[in-house]
């Protein structure tokens, strides 16, 4: 079932209702807004749940079972216990910094989704710039983690703040770079467009050898650094800095920070879908189906890593990324514009 | 024009820290992520074990006692029960001699666990903390079922032990150590091979062996420096010198090789324990020891080889009465510890926490 024919027709029932077309627009477009929004929400909530059931099972324990059917309940009750709980601001914290820093993180995570394609047709906007907006508004979110981590005025919380600065911008250049490779190949930056280029299996980028394996584990690596997580979880380093960039937040303030990181873990899988396993692309099932599938195993390889591997150290962490992935990632970009100049593997 | 002004800064690491197991605190002056100068605050732990004792007949010293290194409750027993012995010059039963090295090998592989588990943790992998466990909690049935206890053990007495062993632990703990090789083997899968958890501890705090030696060091962490010294071997108590086992040696002495060592010692421990087990002879499991147990005047130093290093107790028995006159405690992780300002130096904050994990640092010993 394509749920693009749904939202036509209902688009069109609008349109047919005699409001003036900027308003049908406008409406048209809230109403996006507020889908993927809720949407998003709620894949957040179900990615909580999911880690800890993923983690628990790696784990060899059960994780939590006893609200509702496996515990599906869990984040629900763990989302009011946050809204119920105080908020605290520090006496010494710079007011507004500390107070926006939540915010711009999660506007940054969700602002993303504005040209994701969920499926064929369903996309918010389809800008053809889209996957640089998507590079330029994921940076926001280094702003955010600075603020939080400036605000809170706490030791802990700036060095965490620093780290996560260094961190995401040494593993931007190779996101960057292996995403510019993909795009070579499309010549577009529209993610329609990406997707349409790669319809049969074997024109996925991650299949094109030999760039497109290299392209794709590069993105991955560098996409686990840039959303904070083991083994480049080092901004949150618990055993070292307590909780680095957020130990001074509480209640809604810290549940946006963690929302927006899952919506986070879920925007680099999403972009990952779409940029090297064919978007929406697959027989058979709806394309949105695809999507999710393809997106949600994505995620699960994220929580995989999380769940098996230690942590790097800041140093060796900007090693790894500029001594290794950088030169990697250009070396494999003009690889790319080799193999698409010469016109050999253009199938 | 100048370059650009630097500071130092102070963090305080705890005592309140979720990788300083327990209540350890360090001050540690930074420039940057660099430590240039760590200094560890002690005694948030003090529970002037040493003082209780003085005023406890000797069998109620053993309870407290349990208390003084609570991850291998089963060593403090031990260490005091045998000054005591040698005091008085008891002869303890072989069947009770058996017990306790099976008892004691048991808790040195239980202890380990938990140091690989929260070495782990403090690394950032999570999920063999809880492998650890799991295994650990086979080995604490098992004390449960000797004993009824799980941490506090209370179990080895002055003269022997307290309770005979019933007759299913035998079949399970050959159960258990049938299957403990290949969960080793899993968990080194899990780190050992890992280029990650390499990479953080490979010329980690390395320790010379004469520094290691000028500051006390024992156990594990000396042997990782190459000095073979195991008090199992060079100063054999109880019946260690009936069993064969390695004592495993690895000549860097950073971080990895201490790990390494104490994984080898895990595979070393439950050969023991199944020579042990093999050998068992029936009979007394304890001496006759008069409830008014008073050992005749003198002092002596009894020391064991525990999962941390050398743990010793130095007894002074003032004659013809029932407590001792003076109870001087010796952990390993005191001068673990000890060593901790002079490895940091240097190193960055993250590798304080994989210094003080491969240490296995546990606090109750230090403050006692």
């Amino acid at each position: 079932m394509e749920l693009v024919g749904i939202f036509k027709y209902l688009y069109e029932l609008l349109a047919d209702s005699g409001l003036p077309e900027v308003w049908v627009e406008l409406i048209g477009l809230v109403a996006a807004a507020v889908m993927v929004f809720g949407l998003l929400a709620l894949i957040a909530l179900f990615l909580v749940w999911w880690e800890r059931k993923v983690s628990a099972h790696i784990q060899q324990r059960f994780g939590p079972m006893l609200t509702g059917w496996h515990g599906w309940r869990q984040t629900i009750a763990d989302a009011l216990k946050l809204l119920q709980k105080e908020d605290i601001t520090p006496t010494t914290a710079d007011r507004p910094v500390y107070y926006w820093a939540p915010i711009i993180a999660f506007v940054a995570a969700f602002a993303a989704y504005v040209v994701i394609p969920f499926g064929e047709g369903l996309i918010v906007a389809d800008l053809n710039v889209g996957i640089l907006f998507i590079v330029a508004i994921t940076t926001f979110t280094i702003i955010s983690l600075l603020m939080a981590g400036w605000g809170s005025n706490n030791k802990y919380a700036l060095l965490g703040g620093m780290r996560s600065a260094a961190q995401v911008v040494s593993y931007e250049v190779p996101m960057v770079v292996s995403i510019l490779a993909v795009i070579v190949f499309a010549g577009s930056l529209s993610m329609v467009q990406i997707v349409e280029s790669q319809e049969l299996i074997y024109q996925w980028y991650i299949f094109r050898l030999p760039f497109g394996p290299i392209a794709f584990v590069t993105y991955i690596i560098a996409a686990t650094a840039e959303t904070n997580r083991t083994p480049f979880d080092i901004p949150e380093a618990e055993q070292e800095l307590v909780a680095g960039f957020n130990v001074e937040y509480s209640g809604m303030k810290f549940a946006m920070f963690f929302l927006a990181e899952f919506v986070n873990v879920f925007t680099v899988s999403a972009i990952g879908t779409t940029l090297f396993l064919g978007g929406w692309q697959g027989p058979w099932l709806p394309s949105w189906v695809w999507f999710f599938i393809k997106t949600f195993a994505l995620v699960f390889v994220f929580m995989w890593f999380r769940w098996t591997y230690p942590r790097l150290r800041v140093d060796q962490l900007m090693e790894f990324s500029w001594k290794f992935l950088v030169p990697l990632s250009f070396a494999n970009l003009i690889l790319a514009g080799l193999m698409k100049y010469s016109g050999w593997f253009n199938w | 024009m100048g370059g650009l002004r630097t500071e130092e800064f102070q963090v305080n690491m705890g005592p309140h820290h979720p990788s300083t197991h327990g209540v350890c605190r360090f001050i540690l002056t930074m420039d940057g992520e660099v430590i240039v100068r760590a200094v560890p605050v002690i005694g948030y732990l003090h529970r002037a074990l040493e003082k209780i004792c003085e005023n406890r007949t000797y069998p109620q010293c053993i309870p407290v006692l349990d208390r003084f290194e609570y991850c291998t409750a089963m060593s403090c027993n031990q260490v005091f029960a045998l000054a005591a012995e040698k005091l008085a010059g008891l002869e303890v039963p072989e069947r009770a001699e058996y017990l306790r090295v099976i008892m004691l090998e048991l808790n040195r592989i239980a202890s380990h666990l938990i140091w690989f588990g929260t070495t782990s943790l403090d690394l950032g992998a999570i999920t063999p903390f809880l492998y650890g466990f799991r295994e650990r909690e086979d080995i604490l049935d098992l004390f449960e079922m000797t004993c009824g206890q799980r941490l506090t053990y209370n179990y080895i007495r002055v003269g022997g032990v307290a309770k005979d062993i019933p007759p299913e632990f035998i079949p399970k703990c050959r159960k258990f150590l049938d299957t403990f090789d290949h969960k080793v083997d899993d968990y080194e899968r899990v780190l050992t091979e890992n280029p990650i958890f390499v990479v953080r501890n490979k010329d980690i705090g390395i320790i010379p062996p004469e520094l290691g030696i000028s500051y006390g060091v024992s156990g594990p962490s000396l042997r990782a420096s190459g000095v073979r010294y195991d008090l199992r071997r060079d100063d054999p108590y109880s019946i260690y010198d009936r069993f064969k086992f390695n004592i495993p040696v690895r000549q860097n002495g950073d971080c990895y090789d201490r790990y390494m060592v104490r994984i080898q010692e895990m595979r070393e421990s439950a050969k023991i324990v199944r020579q042990a087990i093999e050998q068992i002879p029936e009979g007394e499991i304890t001496a006759k020891v008069s409830i008014n147990f008073k050992p005749p005047a003198g002092e002596v130093y009894s020391r064991i080889e525990n999962s941390r290093g050398e743990m010793g107790a130095y007894v002074q028995s003032p004659g013809n009465s029932k407590k001792p006159l003076r109870v001087k405690l010796r952990g390993g992780s005191y001068n673990q510890l000890q060593i901790m300002p002079e490895l940091v130096k240097g190193h960055k904050i993250a590798d304080v926490v994989a210094i003080m994990a491969s240490l296995d640092i546990i606090m109750p010993e230090v403050d006692r």
